[in-house]
């Protein structure tokens, strides 16, 4: 380990750190542009020239790697005039639009100005004027700001792997920009605007909205996919102004989706601030939560527990699952679900539900075979995790199932399940690959888990894994990819047909049949609703959607940025959710709304403080108890045997814009199907 | 002045046939196999020995640089790459070398390619050069058909392949890792440096990448002997040297001579002396246009050669020796050149990037007499702002002849600014 | 616009040019396949043929792109049938290039980066183009016009115009960049 003397701190660093890390770890700070610890280093900002001893021109902290013996100066002369110069060079051709740019107040050329930099200009020219880009509804640009740090570059081709972005012309009419005016078309294009270091790249949804310094942050989790993204809330007053990511490496580093950051002006629409009941003229009235809570006392009184029914959607905290549950254990109703799409999997051992290798795990992976899953769209965050494996590794990737661009080479081994077969059976070219890996992973997708046949997949998959060696000691490579927020947290505490229940599908023909007469939807949307016209449906959620219009009794409840609530994502990660605004109207949390409802009907449920709640979580199931951490689950046979049908495998999410009741209701990202969906068919 | 049986280029002006019967003629080609047969070790021991810098401009001993190549793992490709990009203003001597005496080139890169171990080579030739890529392209077809190139090369058993790589108009891909980048198949950016190309090089691998005049003068100074090389030139400048006489000569011309003659022997005896005689001398430019100038009384008694230009805080550079009369307006010659860096600033690095067009707009601005004499110190000022803080050198030969104005002509500037103008 | 194509001739031409690179490396091919096609193209690189080489060399379009706008060879829209280059640095400027771009304006009418009217001529003012000792020098096209003055470069420019054959090199006769023997003779006695 060398040791080196960093403005007269003597530091002893790891072989192969730059000066930048090494004096990050001595705590000097060094100003940076271009830098971004999760890209390459490009070295051409210059901001953090240091001074090393000996050498006659000052160094990119940024691009030097340490030696033995080293001696750094980050405050000499020397370094005083290379930071003044530089930062001199960068303002000459920009706008100091501070006041009306919504980058002022979080803007690093701004901070490093105030700093290190002269504190006036000796430029007396016109600025250069760079016209503005159409990078689509995401990303307002003002490209004067551009200081041409390439961070956006780097992004676009390393984290992306789909390179959208370049640098063009040269010197000093370099301009970024895409390809003839292309629109952006990755889901993680919003992060461009976190790392873009001024205001060049920025929200378009936010723009001219609010200052930085007027919003209150709530850090959080995400919930439109099962990944559970750390992110941050950023709201003023009862407001949510934009969505931010949280650093969390374990999860999603320093990334969140494009859903997750622009979906919230969904929150706005369509919501549900009031209980409603459909009247005799077979309208929705607004109602008070007595008459709604009286009606459906009412309308239960009359019906045995097991022509009750109740469906949990996919971004229902576990809180409002397990006090449903009990309530309706009360009631005596077997028939229960959480798997709205009708998969039939998921009750096995959780090692069956669980993406094994956890996200961060997939870094060491040395082979992935996808079945029948987009993570480009399913969890793009788990995607681009796949793509660093690749981009530092050369990962092999192979695909059972449709074809999607991933940002990384996948060989695509055909659409057939049947392949699944031929390779437990040793005879598809593949097996050679699987059987040279060391730490193979494959991840299952939800497309081919809601089939009939799912639980035939599943076991199939496993005896793949079993085979191959994808569990070992201290490496799972099973995965499945849950695309709901909602599932694992459902998943374990039961939320599925009891002795005699019935499943999704059997419910809602049940329905149809009359022979459920009451279903609850738990802001369950991904169902066909039309099947539930002839029976009393009570409704909870946020959204008026789907669900809500077959509605009879309509009780309002929470958006995940309303309510304090536990997640489980697609590893097994226990994570809450914080209250960053309070809900609209009347609406209340959902599993106070259960715990009342259960008073008016007789049946008290036994909590009343969200402590309780919590602690019958982790009474049903003690891994509720792990908050932040990942339980290891044991290997165990799950799934049925059988055939698998030959048909086709189709991805479970058709509609990367569109999944849910919030991101149905975005504005933004009706736009984003549009202008982004739309060009890729053009271009397709 | 050196003699006609020292000179090494003996058809740099194209008088006789630049194919390969022609060149067998001039002694190229001869006895190659025996010179290989000595071994890689003997030959860069011999080429360290005759004191041999590198004429691309730096001036690094060629000797040391085919040293930094790591040992051969046997495994990585190695490859030797010719830097035939000429672009330095002032400069325009390999092309000569290109379309006369392309032999020369193709011979030396083949001994050096045995020296590093390399077994292809790329001569990257800037695209404006057409004609003279065609004739090396011709030359090299000539010497594959004689087996001088290929497999077995000129039968020393080293196989080496060399390929002719054209650029597309980017001055910036002279600078070796830039060039490295453009052969790869991207835009001229010159790289981040350690590693160096002997390490991390073209494709990632290990790479030398030389001028074109230094490997072409190879071949001879393995055939006459490093003492002999060696024995021309003043001490720690070795060898004999192309220059290029331009600017307001009576006879502009390409010249070799040897290393260390006085420029004003230069140009007097081969450019038949200044326009208008040499007391209407006012500055020259001594070694393209990167390199600070020198008014007449330096001229006067300055040699060309690395150490005695760098002690009038100028430099031998390429060789290119701009002259400037006293009808020049010096301050608008200058000035074009600062637009020519801004041109060909890459972009990458903010000094450069912003930096040559301030300086080109401030000094376009003081020529036509606008300004204050504060403005100078601020342009001054810039000019070592960037000197010294970008990624390659490109800032700093930006910086330089604007230094040199300055140092020189601060004068002229300012009697400029005198002037009482209505517009 | 119809789809990019090499022509046969350029086929075989590409497929030798790849073989110049590692067969992993073929993006490296790029500023040859460029020229090729500007060349086939009538001067100037289309769209779509910027597309088809990024496919074929399996780089991005925008890395292509990228590249295509930082080569100042490329042209990316059509241009004159004749380049007219003149070289405005400092030592063909120090030899008369300035007088070199008058009579484009004069003679043409057309300033820098603009074609005339009848398609004939595009007038770019380029940065050395490294023929110093000959300046002050013209590229049209591929060839260099050397040592030229008003009145040589305008005769080019009407035999051009007149479809005449011209003779790239020495407008006085010099060979290569040696000396002007009639000015050094002269000097001497």
């Amino acid at each position: 380990m060398p040791k080196l003397v960093i403005d007269d701190k003597e530091i002893e660093v790891l072989e192969g750190m730059t000066v930048l890390q090494a004096a990050a770890e001595a705590g000097v700070e060094i100003p940076v542009f271009c830098y971004h610890p999760k890209l390459s280093i490009a070295g051409n900002c210059r901001m953090c020239l240091v001074e090393v001893k000996n050498t006659p021109k000052p160094v990119a902290s940024c691009a030097m790697p340490v030696c033995e013996g080293m001696v750094v100066h980050t405050n000499s002369a020397m370094v005083e005039k290379a930071r003044k110069g530089v930062l001199e060079f960068l303002l000459i051709n920009h706008p100091l639009d501070c006041p009306i740019c919504d980058q002022g107040g979080e803007c690093d050329l701004q901070d490093i100005t105030m700093a290190y930099g002269r504190s006036s200009s000796r430029f007396d020219l016109n600025k250069r004027a760079v016209p503005d880009k159409e990078f689509g509804p995401l990303i307002e640009t003002a490209m004067n700001r551009c200081i041409q740090c390439t961070r956006c570059v780097r992004f676009s081709s390393e984290i992306v792997g789909i390179p959208e972005l370049g640098a063009m012309g040269r010197g000093e009419d370099m301009e970024i920009g895409t390809y003839v005016q292309k629109t952006i078309t990755s889901e993680l294009s919003g992060n461009l605007i976190d790392i873009c270091p001024v205001g060049a790249l920025t929200s378009k949804p936010y723009s001219f909205k609010g200052r930085s310094w007027e919003l209150s942050h709530t850090p959080s989790i995400d919930v439109f996919d099962a990944v559970g993204s750390a992110i941050r809330v950023d709201t003023r007053g009862r407001e949510v102004m934009r969505i931010l990511p949280r650093q969390n490496d374990e999860v999603n580093e320093t990334w969140i989706s494009d859903k997750t950051r622009f979906a919230y002006d969904g929150l706005k629409y369509q919501r549900l601030d009031q209980p409603y009941a459909r009247g005799e003229d077979g309208l929705l009235h607004p109602v008070g939560w007595k008459e709604a809570f009286s009606l459906i006392a009412d309308r239960l009184q009359h019906v045995p527990g097991n022509h009750i029914a109740t469906l949990a959607g996919d971004m229902v905290d576990a809180e409002a699952m397990v006090a449903l549950k009990d309530l309706m254990t009360s009631l005596g109703s077997p028939h229960i679900d959480c798997r709205q799409e009708g998969s039939s999997v998921g009750v096995g051992p959780r090692c069956s539900y669980l993406f094994n290798t956890t996200i961060a795990g997939i870094e060491q992976a040395d082979f992935c075979l996808l079945i029948d899953t987009n993570p480009r769209w399913e969890a793009p965050l788990i995607n681009a995790r796949i793509r660093k494996n690749y981009l530092f590794n050369n990962l092999p990737v192979a695909s059972i199932g449709p074809v999607y661009p991933l940002g990384y080479p996948v060989k695509d081994l055909g659409n057939d399940p049947q392949i699944l077969e031929k390779i437990l059976k040793g005879k598809h070219p593949i097996c050679s690959a699987l059987k040279a890996a060391r730490k193979p992973m494959l991840i299952l997708g939800q497309g081919g888990l809601k089939r009939p046949d799912g639980d035939v997949i599943l076991r199939l998959t496993q005896e793949i894994a079993d085979k191959y060696g994808f569990v070992q000691k201290a490496w799972n490579g099973f995965n499945v990819l849950q695309t709901a927020a909602s599932r694992v947290a459902g998943l374990d505490l039961g939320f599925v047909p009891g002795p005699k229940g019935y499943g999704t599908q059997k419910i809602l023909e049940a329905a149809k049949k009359k022979k459920i007469e009451v279903v609850y939807l738990l802001a369950a949307d991904e169902i066909d609703v039309n099947s539930l016209e002839s029976t009393f449906v009570i409704y909870q959620g946020h959204h008026g959607d789907r669900g809500a219009t077959v509605a009879d009794v309509i009780l309002p409840g929470c958006a995940y940025t309303e309510k304090e609530g536990t997640y489980v994502n697609t590893e097994g990660r226990v994570q809450r959710t914080l209250k960053a605004t309070p809900p609209p109207g009347e609406a209340k949390e959902d599993w106070k709304i259960i715990k009342a409802l259960s008073d008016k009907l007789g049946l008290s449920l036994p909590y009343v403080t969200p402590k309780e709640i919590q602690a019958r979580l982790v009474e049903v199931n003690p891994l509720f108890d792990e908050v932040d951490r990942i339980q290891p689950s044991s290997w165990k046979p799950f799934g049925r045997e059988g055939n698998v049908n030959p048909a086709p495998f189709e991805f479970a999410i058709q509609n990367f814009y569109m999944t849910d009741s919030i991101s149905r209701h975005s504005r933004t990202m009706a736009k984003c199907v549009q202008q982004i969906l739309g060009q890729e068919k053009v271009h397709a | 002045m050196l003699k006609a049986s020292d000179r090494i280029f003996i058809n740099l002006y194209g008088i006789h046939d630049w194919r390969l019967k022609g060149a067998e003629a001039r002694g190229d080609w001869d006895k190659t196999k025996a010179l290989i047969a000595k071994g890689k070790d003997w030959i860069i021991q011999e080429i360290t020995a005759s004191g041999l810098r590198g004429r691309g401009g730096a001036g690094f001993p060629t000797g040391r640089k085919w040293g930094f190549m790591p040992p051969d793992d046997g495994k990585t490709p190695r490859y030797l790459v010719v830097n035939a990009d000429e672009s330095e203003p002032g400069t325009c001597k390999d092309r000569d070398i290109l379309r006369f005496e392309p032999h020369k080139l193709i011979e030396g890169a083949l001994i050096a390619a045995v020296a590093i171990g390399a077994h292809v080579g790329y001569v990257y030739v800037r695209g404006e050069f057409y004609t003279e890529a065609n004739h090396l392209e011709e030359a090299i077809a000539e010497a594959y058909k004689a087996g001088l190139l290929g497999k077995n090369a000129a039968k020393s058993g080293w196989d080496f392949d060399l390929y002719v790589h054209r650029g597309a108009g980017a001055y910036i891909c002279g600078e070796e890792t830039a060039l490295l980048e453009s052969l790869e198949g991207r835009k001229g950016m010159p790289r981040l440096k350690p590693p160096f190309p002997a390490i991390v090089g073209l494709y990632g691998c290990p790479t030398i990448v030389n001028n074109v005049e230094t490997l072409a003068v190879v071949p001879t100074i393995l055939r006459r002997g490093a003492s002999w090389f060696g024995g021309i030139g003043t001490s720690n400048n070795a060898g004999t040297k192309i220059y290029c006489l331009s600017g307001h000569v009576n006879t502009p011309c390409n010249v070799e001579e040897a290393m260390g003659i006085p420029l004003k022997e230069l140009i007097e005896k081969y450019g038949s002396g200044v326009r208008g005689g040499w007391d209407n001398l006012l500055a020259v430019i001594p070694g393209g246009s990167s390199v600070p100038l020198i008014p007449k009384d330096v001229c006067e008694k300055v040699l060309m050669d690395f150490t005695s230009l760098a002690e009038v805080k100028s430099g031998l550079g390429t060789g290119g020796i701009i002259v400037m009369d006293k009808s020049t307006d010096i301050v608008r010659a200058i000035a074009r050149l600062s637009k020519f860096y801004m041109h060909e600033s890459c972009g990458q690095c903010t000094p450069c990037r912003e930096g040559t067009g301030w300086i080109w707009r401030m000094l376009s601005r003081l020529a036509d007499g606008i300004g204050s004499p504060k403005d100078i110190d601020v342009l001054e000022e810039v000019t070592y702002e960037i000197e010294g803080h970008t990624i390659c050198a490109l800032g700093d030969a930006a910086a330089w002849p604007v230094q040199g104005l300055i140092r020189h002509f601060r004068p002229e500037l300012e009697r400029r600014l005198k002037i009482n103008r209505i517009a | 616009m119809t789809a990019f194509k090499f022509s046969k001739e350029n086929e075989e031409r590409v497929k030798e040019i790849l073989t110049h690179y590692p067969p992993d490396r073929k993006a490296s091919a790029i500023l040859p396949l460029f020229e090729l096609a500007q060349r086939q193209c009538g001067g100037w690189l289309p769209k779509e043929a910027l597309e088809a080489i990024t496919e074929m060399l399996e780089v991005s379009l925008i890395r292509g792109y990228e590249v295509a706008t930082f080569y100042t060879m490329f042209n990316l829209k059509p241009m004159g049938k004749y380049h007219l280059q003149i070289c405005g640095t400092t030592p063909c400027m120090l030899r008369g290039s300035e007088d070199l771009k008058g009579v484009c304006q004069r003679h043409l009418g057309i300033e820098n980066k603009e074609t005339t009217k009848d398609g004939l001529f595009t007038l770019t003012e380029v940065e050395c183009i490294g023929a110093c000792t000959n300046a002050p020098v013209v590229q049209i096209n591929d060839d260099y016009f050397e040592d030229l003055d008003e009145k040589s470069f305008l005769k080019i420019l009407e035999d051009l115009k007149a479809d005449r054959p011209v003779k790239p090199g020495s407008a006085i006769g010099r060979q290569g960049s040696a000396p002007e023997r009639r000015r050094a003779n002269a000097k001497g006695k």
